[in-house]
């Protein structure tokens, strides 16, 4: 795109805009270097790294158990789910026993992981927009899924709560009747935010039409989550290759029309009540029974490589490991959805106001201690 | 005030009116911070300050005093001159209006006949003192700030004037104590709804709150035009933004919502009805801040282009049509 | 032309009714506490740092320096000797130090522990100037504890 001003003067004129790694609106420590011409993007070059720790290399220097707390250091916002990818994973490579309530427990717990992610990431994102208010709507709303998670994980952001062979500790008649507590009270909650955010002239005049993806774009960088199911693919893996017990629950997936900035945040509004569906529907049919099974002294994989999916807060998240026998692993991989979600931010806000910039990139979710990793 | 000669009893009369309005600006800076704070963290269903004071209201003083025992830091490659005379700059002009502020039947520092013009001139300073912050600071953030703020102030100094010029086509004046005598009856806001909600929302504009603030947009420019200010540098800027409110809700009040009129409102017992309306009037604009995300820029333009200034245009043609036929 | 004033009429009432919203939470009563004056209670099952749980029985830990929970910590935080003593069978606990600078509160060492010897603590209001003072000496702690 060459703007008018760039006609007259060259492109001698623009210039580099340092944004991050401390900037409000890049959530963590995300750099971003833009070349501007005026308050026009011109050219956009995110620089990774600055959150970088090594889990997947940590992973190969200690026991299969010992990553426990690790996968719930990456993505801090949905920590349950983060885990639940890789006991999943030690569970397919071992073949180790699932008692079903512990399942059960599993969706439930990741559900509520879910919504609570799904409430900072849009609290976050209207913050970006300038509302104060919402954000501190959601962490109201949020505050009681941490406190239900506290009570039976002993944790209240990084749960390490998943182990091979179930959970490390039973639900209670307390935390269901909280739970259904909450369901009752998020759902009267959402028209709320629709009153006061998704109906709101100002905040549709800022997201609507604002960074399109369209299904081809998605399909080039391999988003997936909210961001990819706002474009209007229909993918979610709790629905095309169920895990865990996903399969007998009665959801849908929400999915957007335009791909915008509105549409994704829409589709996160939406989830949040597909998920207290979930969690109803688990609660109702919560079975009796032992919570784990522990498994044999200590866990050694064979040779071989697996793979276990699972879908995160922002996306697809996969592990994939390669054991050599040993009880450590030759290698762990991670892939994670915000690293995907984020490659698309040169090509599609190039050209873009610094406003639309920062809707844009609130709008795809990114928790950069994920990317970084 | 018909003499064009000043005798000796105005001059005191405005050194003792000007002392007590700089203290007034002050003071005024610490009851809205104080407000602010406090109705932010109502709505938000928080408690706001509670540490220091009965519900935390020494809180501000305390900060006043924390403020100025900070250094001044003037970034590298700064402008010196300009970056330590931009906090001054924001806050001279926004003492002289107060001069002329109506705040009861008595109680004003002097009724020039142009009293509105005055007002409506030496506030269009401000937008001059962010623009030289801006620039001073070298740094980009605080560049985009002031030039937003420069473009922002010129597009919404329109429909503020045109918008006033309807309720003097009225009162046939410009002195603050006229257009207040002339709602003896009635307030404006009935006579010129229109006018009046054209006035507020660009007002808030004109003062850069949200959801107007670009300048300081937090969450795209860090903290725009102030960015670099530490200290009283700082401080100064707030106090002005707070006293640019104070203006644009007293003029608010004086053209729109009665000035100092109100039931028991004798020579001085006014001002007490003119300061209520003000604060009102400022709550309100600090409700709406805590509300709504912020405008785009563009949409910023469009809304002052587009929506306000024809409005006003056209509720000015029909004010001066039905004034002419009466 | 009629998209100019549907637009106008909707987003105002969109806007009011935003304020509407907020209006409704300034009148509500508050939902957060003043942290240092008022508190809310922790449940049971917050995992603080470890410590030695107290047998009632014995009055003195349970600890049988099987080092099982020095080896499963992912951190490496926990150190536990031991010595051989006369007329005492097994080993007797002479040390166990927890650096609590690098622990991840993943609970491991508490679910290795046979004897059950070891539990999470309720503290979570933790604070230091030096990162010496986060060294626990838990078999001291065990002691002092009446």
């Amino acid at each position: 795109m060459v703007t008018k001003l760039e006609k007259i003067a060259g492109p001698k004129h623009r210039f580099l805009l340092n944004m991050g790694p401390q900037h409000p609106s890049t959530h963590g420590v995300l750099r971003i270097v833009l070349e501007m011409d005026g308050e026009y993007a011109m050219a956009i070059d995110p620089v990774l790294g600055y959150g970088h720790r090594m889990h997947e290399k940590m992973a190969e220097g200690r026991p299969y158990n010992g990553f426990y707390p690790n996968t719930g250091r990456m993505d801090y916002l949905g920590a349950i789910l983060f885990s639940h990818g890789y006991v999943g994973l030690l569970e397919r490579m071992s073949g180790a026993e699932v008692p079903e309530r512990a399942e059960f427990i599993r969706v439930i717990t990741a559900e509520l992981n879910r919504i609570s992610s799904h409430l900072v990431g849009i609290g976050a994102y209207v913050l970006d927009l300038g509302a104060f208010t919402p954000i501190l709507y959601a962490f109201d709303d949020r505050e009681m899924i941490l406190d239900m998670l506290e009570a039976i994980t002993g944790s209240r952001l990084t749960y390490c709560y998943f182990r091979v062979g179930g959970v490390t500790k039973d639900i209670d008649d307390t935390f269901i009747r909280r739970a259904r507590a909450f369901i009752d009270r998020m759902r009267s909650r959402l028209p709320m935010y629709k009153d006061l955010v998704t109906d709101n002239l100002i905040f549709l005049k800022r997201t609507k039409g604002i960074g399109i993806i369209d299904r081809d774009m998605a399909a080039r960088y391999g988003i997936t989550g909210p961001v990819l199911r706002g474009s209007g693919i229909s993918y979610d893996v709790r629905k095309s290759e169920p895990y865990s017990v996903y399969d007998r629950f009665d959801f849908d997936i929400p999915v957007g029309e335009n791909g915008d900035s509105f549409d994704r945040y829409v589709v996160r509004m939406e989830e949040i009540a597909q998920s207290l569906r979930i969690i109803e529907q688990a609660l109702d049919a919560l079975p009796d029974g032992p919570v784990m099974v522990k498994p044999k002294k200590k866990l050694k994989l064979a040779a071989g490589g697996c793979n276990y999916t699972v879908e995160a807060a922002r996306g697809s998240l996969s592990y994939y490991l390669v054991g050599d026998g040993s009880d450590t692993p030759y290698r762990l991989k991670i892939r994670v959805p915000s690293y995907s979600n984020l490659s698309p931010l040169p090509e599609l806000c190039k050209g873009m106001l610094l406003s639309d910039l920062v809707t844009a990139m609130g709008s795809l979710d990114l928790v950069i201690p994920e990317i970084d990793r | 005030m018909d003499t064009m000669q000043l005798s000796f009893y105005d001059v005191l009369r405005m050194v003792i009116a000007f002392v007590l309005i700089v203290s007034l600006v002050f003071i005024n800076a610490i009851i809205m911070g104080y407000m602010e704070r406090k109705m932010a963290a109502k709505i938000q269903r928080r408690w706001g300050p509670m540490e220091v004071g009965f519900q935390g209201w020494l809180q501000l003083i305390l900060d006043g005093v924390k403020i100025i025992a900070k250094q001044l830091i003037v970034p590298k490659d700064a402008d010196r001159t300009l970056f330590r005379m931009a906090p001054l700059l924001a806050f001279t002009p926004v003492v002289l209006p107060f001069l002329v502020l109506p705040f009861s039947k008595s109680l004003f520092g002097r009724d020039i006949n142009l009293g509105l013009i005055f007002i409506i001139a030496v506030s269009s300073i401000n937008v001059l003192s962010i623009f030289v912050a801006g620039w001073a600071s070298n740094n980009k953030y605080s560049m985009f700030g002031s030039i937003r703020s420069v473009s922002q102030n010129i597009a919404y100094e329109i429909p503020i004037l045109l918008s006033l010029l309807s309720v003097v086509l009225v009162t046939h004046t410009y002195s603050m104590q006229g257009i207040v005598a002339a709602q003896g009856s009635i307030w404006f806001c009935l006579v010129q709804p229109v006018a009046c909600i054209i006035y507020l929302i660009s007002a808030t504009a004109e003062t850069n709150r949200a959801p107007f603030d670009l300048p300081e947009a937090e969450s795209e420019l860090t903290a725009g035009y102030h960015t670099e200010y530490s200290g009283f540098g700082f401080s100064l800027f707030v106090i002005a933004e707070y006293a640019n409110m104070f203006t644009v809700c007293a003029v608010a009040t004086v053209l729109f919502f009665g000035g100092w009129h109100g039931p028991f409102s004798g020579e001085y017992l006014g001002a007490l009805w003119f300061l209520l309306k003000v604060f009102l009037l400022m709550l309100i604009m600090v409700w709406v801040r805590w509300t709504y995300p912020r405008v785009r820029f563009d949409q910023l333009m469009n809304l002052a282009w587009k929506y306000l200034i024809p409005f006003s245009l056209v509720n000015l043609l029909l004010t001066a049509l039905i004034v002419k036929c009466i | 032309m009629s998209g100019y004033f549907s637009e106008l009429i909707t987003g105002s009432k969109s806007l009011l009714v935003g304020l509407g919203v907020t209006f409704k939470a300034l009148i509500s009563p508050v939902v957060t506490v003043q942290y240092p004056r008022e508190k809310i209670d922790v449940t049971s099952a917050v995992r603080g740092h470890i410590d030695l749980v107290k047998d009632e029985a014995t009055g003195t830990h349970r600890c049988m320096v099987c080092l099982s929970c020095m080896k499963v910590c992912p951190c490496q935080c926990i150190t536990v000797q031991g010595e051989k003593r006369e007329g005492v069978k097994g080993k007797v606990l002479t040390l166990f130090a927890l650096d609590f600078t690098k622990c991840s509160l993943c609970g491991l060492c508490v679910e290795s522990c046979k004897p059950k010897a070891i539990d999470f603590s309720n503290e979570y209001e933790l604070a230091g100037f030096t990162r010496d003072e986060f060294v626990f000496d838990l078999l001291k702690r065990v002691k002092e504890r009446a």
